[in-house]
């Protein structure tokens, strides 16, 4: 069974179509990357995994999208559980003004945990996973702004592994980062596929290169070509997305 | 280790599978051209489509690491290096195969004053340690060990350049045994072409290594620098 599945998917912001028709179906353990110019609609469609696109006014979706066998828009839906499975990284680093230890043990705290020691402890593993620990654990009680962009952007990444979700979703996670903590964060997405199911939205095509298995590329609410990113970034079968990977696109 | 450190490792290990195997390949052609021992020469040919199989799959690897990492620096040129590397070791695969082949062909085994008198059998045995000791320099990165390669080829180039008068002077007292001795010359100059196989598989770990073009210079050039 794939792990994420969407079957026939259309979205509009109003009266505007920004998906149309699309089938892609993401296996467990594996990093898809989502490209495409801007526009095209792989971020509304990344957030159609989370259901972030329902906070928007006046929209439209049809098909299905299929979690673990279950159709998150389905009736009968908790929408807080679904987003505890699916976490989500942001383009900018986004930690709230707390303190270290308190950005990572937010989410437990909001779901109900009140056990210090399972806290500190799901805190401790989380910034490990996303080896930041040797950098902080002398300054947990510190505000999470004064890290650097890249240690926020893996402050947050661990925020979101606290809660244990299966799936993430990262929507430009490094395009805000020097190229030091962009490798750092890329490494981190090799590393956590053996845990989550990612899918990551990325302007940057060498970096779809380099972290996924697979390769999506959208143009204009559609999804040209959904392949190995082998296959993909050596022999294209479209030449759409042969234009656009080798930047000959228009 | 990065995940590009982890594709490069992969890379050089295939690399190094794939040479030992050529390598086996020429000291297996030794054995069946001194003993004529015809079904060797015939395993060698069929292993020869191992030896394609490994240069299609180097090709694929290096496509995949230029696409999806865009190696830059070293890492460019290791894979550069690789990629030519493959080339060589095939054609020296083929060489070999060629050696088979003429052994197929032979119907007496080579008059021992023949191989004496060529130094064929020397000739052998400095080609093979050439190809060992390229192999041992990519595998430790060592161009101190690359170099020395150099120098041995000398010997293949002294004894090829000689052959044609030996030959000449031999088949001239021995005129029944016209035939085994051109392909013995014919299997002289397939040894020196392995000679430069092996040289180039030098020039381009130099190159990677230490970013230094070693190509059309001179062989004095070449060890000093």
């Amino acid at each position: 069974m794939y792990k994420i599945e969407s079957k026939n998917v259309d979205f509009y912001y109003g009266p505007s179509q920004a998906l149309k028709n699309i089938n892609i179906a993401i296996r467990s353990n594996t990093v898809t990357a989502l490209i495409g110019p801007s526009g095209c609609g792989k971020s509304t469609y990344l957030r159609l995994f989370n259901r972030m696109n329902d906070l928007i006014d006046d929209i439209k979706i049809s098909g299905q999208v299929m979690i673990d066998g279950e159709d998150i828009y389905g009736k009968g839906i908790n929408v807080d559980s679904l987003r505890k499975n699916v976490g989500m990284v942001f383009q900018k680093p986004n930690p709230f003004p707390k303190t270290i230890f308190e950005n990572v043990a937010y989410g437990l705290r909001v779901n109900g945990i009140k056990d210090k020691k399972f806290i500190e402890e799901r805190v401790e593993t989380s910034i490990k996973q996303v080896v930041l620990w040797d950098e902080v654990k002398d300054k947990l009680k510190k505000s999470a702004f004064e890290l650097s962009g890249g240690q926020q952007q893996r402050l947050c990444i661990a925020r979101a592994l606290a809660i244990q979700p299966s799936v993430i979703l990262m929507d430009e996670p490094t395009s805000a980062l020097d190229p030091i903590s962009t490798a750092k964060v890329e490494e981190l997405i090799y590393e956590l596929k053996a845990k989550y199911t990612i899918v990551i939205v990325t302007h940057n095509m060498q970096q779809a290169g380099r972290v996924s298995d697979r390769t999506a590329f959208f143009y204009l609410g559609e999804l040209v070509e959904y392949d190995e990113t082998k296959k993909l970034f050596t022999n294209p079968k479209q030449e759409r997305t042969q234009n656009y990977i080798t930047g000959r696109f228009g | 280790m990065t995940h590009l450190d982890i594709e490069l490792q992969h890379l050089k290990a295939e690399t190094i599978k794939m040479w030992t195997l050529v390598n086996l390949q020429l000291s297996k052609g030794k054995i069946a051209l001194l003993k004529l021992d015809k079904d060797l020469a015939r395993e060698v040919i069929l292993s020869e489509r191992r030896v394609n199989a490994y240069e299609l799959k180097l090709d694929r690897d290096c496509e995949n690491i230029f696409a999806l990492f865009n190696p830059v620096a070293v890492d460019l040129r290791f894979v550069l290096a690789v990629l030519k590397i493959n080339n060589n070791l095939e054609r020296t695969g083929d060489i070999v195969e060629g050696i088979a082949k003429f052994v197929l062909n032979v119907d007496h085994t080579f008059d021992k004053q023949l191989l004496e008198i060529t130094r064929a059998v020397e000739m052998y045995e400095a080609a093979n340690n050439m190809m060992e000791h390229v192999l041992e320099a990519f595998d430790k990165e060592d161009t101190s060990i690359a170099r020395k390669v150099f120098q041995q080829d000398e010997l293949l180039d002294d004894i090829n350049i000689k052959a044609n008068k030996i030959v000449a002077d031999y088949v001239r007292t021995h005129p029944d045994n016209i035939e085994p001795a051109l392909y013995l010359l014919s299997i002289i100059r397939k040894l020196e072409r392995i000679g430069d196989q092996a040289k180039n598989m030098a020039e381009e770990i130099i190159f990677y290594i230490e970013a230094k073009v070693l190509k059309h210079r001179s062989k004095v050039e070449k060890t000093k620098e």
